[in-house]
């Protein structure tokens, strides 16, 4: 019985195998790795040699203008992405939820942007906001239509290249959060609707006291992912802006990090690993952040 | 008798209420509508305007009178879109089918295996998904260019083979189903390997299937690890492809072509989405953020 | 206030898309209910009855007929104007506010001159909750509450804002057995302490007849009858009215008349002058039975049940439709358990006898 305790025994692990493997080296490791690649001082990839140990790498990385304009654009980005593709999509599912004709259609289309590539479809919005020699582009034609002055939202200023982030970040994230919402609400019982409208409570009114508060466990996972998703943008600034996101006064966090890695500017991995440690503790902070929050507010 | 007249008024209240809040319903959601599809009119549009008439609309045209197939043309020809593809083909079959297995194995142990430390193995194992890909990342990249590997499909690989998400998902799938079977098959005789291939693989064909079009979604649009990995545009993806194309491609700014390839680009998954609609999205709904 | 229905009907869209034709969820219903009375609606499940009830209650619309709420037309008026209350099979409580602010929930909603104050509200809801017995538990959320509990809450909720009527979906049914008898003497007292009038949809006859003023059975949408309960049990107008009502249920026998005789098996058991010569349906009441040495209807004896006021005896015959043939017995009457044949003479009034075709009930 012992022997065949213990076979059975090897042979879970056996089945194991792979997954600890691949895991253990490319998880595991690395995770330890990257905390003391960001403690090693004047790491050299080449010679895999450096010359001390300490916090120098950090204090290189929060003094670097190029980390500060990443910081500020990702707090930007965070600070107006989510709170606004949270609300939108709240208002988009209730109204999906309230309709039955052409629902499907409607949701079919929602969702088509989570299976586009970010970048090509980045390309299709550079193209509309882009100004060029030959033409002003479309975005900027409605503006003159309404009387204002064209602007290049992607050579442009600061704030009409943050504009149009912001805006195919919203675009991009959407659909998940279109279709957890559409299915929280599909979720909660039709008879507290019932309920509340033999009471005669107003739309508004079911919306903002069951409603919400049936939803708000979601609503609260949304904004928590959203926050962690958001820190972490990177692909659709490169998508709008090119690679060279420093010159574009555009990059972000993870941009930094990898631009630190690679590239032109790259081959100083202890730079990448203290901004990337720095990263994942201001998510780290934020979402315990939101859990507090919510644990006060979610009444569930 | 003014009670009744009361009553019509109401009626005719709620009535015209409810159909204005429907109009307006329908109205917004019609408006989002078009901005989800507007970029995607707008590419299809582009990809079919030839170089000129494009490039000499001052102000752009909703539509074209003249549709011409060359961008497709050039997209293939002047710029190896077709080997970007193939790369990602590739990238995406290899990547999915060798995590299907690992996990799949690995789920079977964690559900249907007795061994010591089980629940601790586990535990760790759920641990790691809470350890964010950008973190990873930096020491991996090391690896691979110490091993020697940048540049191939082992490197461009490697990697993405497990998800301890999907372990997980598997796991929880797998143990639904009653031990009967296994102590049924067990005194037929049955190996582990062939009742997990004859039995518990078909049964939990959904959820393999769920877990497969995630893996694909995420395997194809995929860009930070094959950037910092490949350099050679022989082993570049759609992604990165995209991105050397707009920098680098055509020779000039053909915009045209630059959405022919766009649209090629997108095509595969869109129609992927387009037939497993509800797949994707209950997939989705059940553990998949994008970024 | 009087609930009137006229003509009343509801067609469902066939869900089973191959089949044609609608399905009839309530066909043409006529029916007057007297104003402050507690009335069942009974049947069993899947006959429309919950779709009777969001019918009266608005959230359907009939597809032909009418309502009346006294003189006041309210067939197409939406249901927060029909002054109703309405308790869910679920309660439908609001799981995140307390008792008392689920409780004030409908008051918040006037508007107008109906608006209370914050002080009225609570006074409002103070005496609903005292009349359900909750004033001490104001501050709970449902969860933290037991189901007798939150069915009281979802009462209380009903009527604080003093509804015309008030409807009760099904409101025993998620309640373990002691609960269910305690919990309906408790809607019969604030029924009559309230004197609103007051409709719950049950499938439980003992349930429907314990505790209403009237009820209402019915079928696949159809009204089989309408009455006082003891009415409604002592004199069923069809086969499915007399089978449905009662524990334990009647005995249904296939039988003869014959020259002003019922014929069950060979033998004529019972006088039935001026009855025509049918094949019929005999159904009769376990309490129907006399022990009898000279009865005139003999059964094989399979068994005696002591439940201590009276027993049951069971046994069997070949005309009987689910058999074992069961009769109440009072201890009075004495039953050899040794006998292999037990006989019995009949109470008339407790027979039944109905047309073999359309079940419809022969009088005599």
């Amino acid at each position: 019985m012992l022997k065949k305790l213990n076979e059975s025994g090897m042979k879970a692990w056996l089945y194991l195998l792979p997954a600890i493997l691949f895991l253990g080296v490319f998880m595991v490791y690395p995770l330890i790795d990257v905390f003391i690649y960001s403690f090693e001082e004047g790491y050299n990839s080449a010679s895999q040699t450096f010359f001390g140990v300490g916090l120098y790498n950090y204090d290189y990385v929060l003094h670097d203008p190029y980390f500060l304009q990443a910081l500020k654009n990702t707090f930007i980005l965070v600070i107006i992405t989510v709170p606004l593709s949270t609300t939108i999509a709240l208002l988009i599912s209730v109204g999906l939820s309230s309709i039955e004709k052409v629902r499907d259609w409607f949701q079919t289309i929602y969702f088509l942007p989570y299976v586009t590539n970010t970048l090509a479809v980045g390309l299709v919005f550079m193209i509309l906001f882009k100004k060029t020699a030959y033409s002003d582009g479309l975005i900027n034609m409605f503006i003159r239509w309404f009387g204002g002055n064209s602007v290049d939202f992607i050579d442009g200023p600061y704030w009409a290249k943050m504009f149009v982030l912001c805006l195919y970040t919203i675009w991009v994230v959407m659909p998940f959060k279109i279709l957890i919402l559409t299915s929280a609400l599909a979720s909660v019982n039709q008879d507290y609707y019932n309920a509340a409208r033999v009471d005669g409570t107003s739309r508004f009114r079911i919306f903002r006291r069951i409603t919400l508060p049936m939803i708000s466990p979601m609503i609260f996972y949304l904004i928590i992912t959203g926050f962690i998703g958001a820190f972490k943008a990177y692909s659709d600034a490169v998508a709008l802006f090119g690679t060279n996101l420093n010159a574009a006064e555009m990059n972000t966090i993870v941009g930094y990090v990898y631009d630190m890695l690679y590239g032109d500017s790259g081959g100083y991995p202890s730079f990448a690993s203290a901004a990337a440690i720095i990263l994942f503790t201001i998510v780290l902070t934020i979402t315990c952040i939101n859990l507090l929050i919510s644990k006060k507010k979610v009444h569930y | 008798m003014g009670n009744a007249i009361d009553y019509t008024k109401i009626e005719k209240h709620a009535k015209i209420r409810k159909k204005i809040s429907n109009t307006i319903t329908y109205i917004l959601l019609a408006m989002w509508a078009i901005i989800v599809l507007f970029p995607f009119y707008w590419m299809i549009l582009t990809s079919f305007k030839s170089y000129g008439e494009y490039n000499s609309e001052y102000i752009p045209k909703f539509f074209t009178l003249t549709p011409t197939m060359q961008n497709y043309v050039d997209a293939f020809t002047q710029v190896p879109l077709g080997r970007y593809f193939l790369n990602t083909m590739i990238f995406t079959i290899v990547t999915t089918a060798i995590m299907l297995v690992v996990i799949t194995l690995a789920a079977f142990a964690f559900a249907r295996l007795e061994f010591k430390g089980k629940n601790m193995v586990f535990v760790l194992f759920l641990s790691l998904m809470m350890i964010p890909n950008e973190l990873v990342i930096i020491t991996n990249f090391v690896t691979i260019t110490n091993m020697d590997m940048r540049n191939t499909f082992a490197g461009l690989i490697l990697p993405s083979v497990t998800s301890v998400f999907y372990i997980y998902l598997l796991k929880e799938n797998f143990e639904q189903i009653p031990d009967t079977l296994y102590y049924a098959a067990k005194v037929d005789g049955t190996s582990d390997l062939k009742y997990l291939w004859k039995v518990m693989i078909p049964i939990s064909k959904p959820t393999l299937i769920t877990v497969t079009i995630l893996k694909v979604i995420e395997c194809w649009n995929s860009y930070v690890w094959p950037r910092l990995i490949t350099d050679d545009e022989n082993y570049f993806l759609v992604s990165n492809g995209i991105q050397e194309i707009r920098e680098n491609g055509f020779g000039r700014e053909n915009i045209p072509a630059m959405m022919a390839a766009v649209v090629v680009i997108s095509l595969p998954l869109i129609v992927l989405f387009l037939i497993f609609r509800d797949k994707v999205m209950d997939g989705v709904s059940r553990g998949g953020t994008k970024g | 206030m009087e609930v009137i229905l006229q003509n009343l009907t509801k067609k469902f869209p066939n869900r089973d898309k191959k089949k044609k034709g609608d399905v009839i969820a309530v066909d043409h219903f006529d029916i007057e209910i007297p104003d402050g009375k507690l009335v069942a609606l009974l049947g069993p499940s899947g006959c429309g009855k919950s779709t009777m009830l969001n019918l009266i209650s608005g959230l359907l619309k009939p597809t032909e007929g009418k309502i009346f709420f006294g003189e006041d037309d309210v067939t197409e008026l939406p249901p927060e104007n029909r002054c109703i209350g309405l308790v869910f099979q679920n309660y439908a409580l609001y799981p995140h506010l307390t008792v008392k602010q689920n409780i004030t929930f409908p008051l918040e909603n006037l508007k107008g001159k109906d608006k209370l104050t914050k002080e009225e509200m609570n006074e409002r809801a103070l005496q609903a909750a005292k009349l359900v017995q909750l004033d001490g538990l104001m501050e709970r959320k449902p969860a933290e509450l037991s189901g007798g509990q939150q069915q009281r809450v979802a009462v209380a909720r009903a009527i604080v804002k003093m509804p015309r009527v008030l409807l009760l979906d099904e409101p025993l049914s998620n309640l373990d057995a002691r609960l269910r008898l305690q919990t309906r003497e408790e809607i019969r007292r604030i029924q009559r302490e309230t004197g609103i009038t007051t409709i719950f949809v049950t499938h439980d006859q003992e349930e429907a007849m314990s505790i209403s003023d009237m009820i209402i059975v019915m079928k696949d949408g159809a009204l089989h009858q309408v009455g006082k309960p003891q009415e409604v049990y002592d004199d069923p107008s069809d086969l499915f009215v007399a089978k449905f009502l009662g524990t334990p249920p009647i005995n249904v026998f296939d039988a003869q008349v014959r020259d002003g005789k019922l014929y069950i098996g060979g033998d004529a058991v019972l006088e039935v002058p001026g009855v025509e010569d049918w094949p019929v349906y005999a159904a009769i009441r376990p309490e129907g039975f006399i022990p009898d040495e000279n009865g005139r209807f003999s059964c094989k004896l399979s068994g005696v049940e002591v439940m201590g006021r009276d027993y049951s005896v069971l046994s069997t015959n070949s005309a009987c439709h689910s058999n074992p043939v069961r009769a109440i017995i009072s201890t009075d009457h004495k039953v050899d358990i040794e006998k292999e044949v037990v006989k019995f003479s009949l109470k008339p009034h407790k027979v039944h006898l109905f047309h073999k075709e359309t079940e419809e009930r022969i009088r005599f």
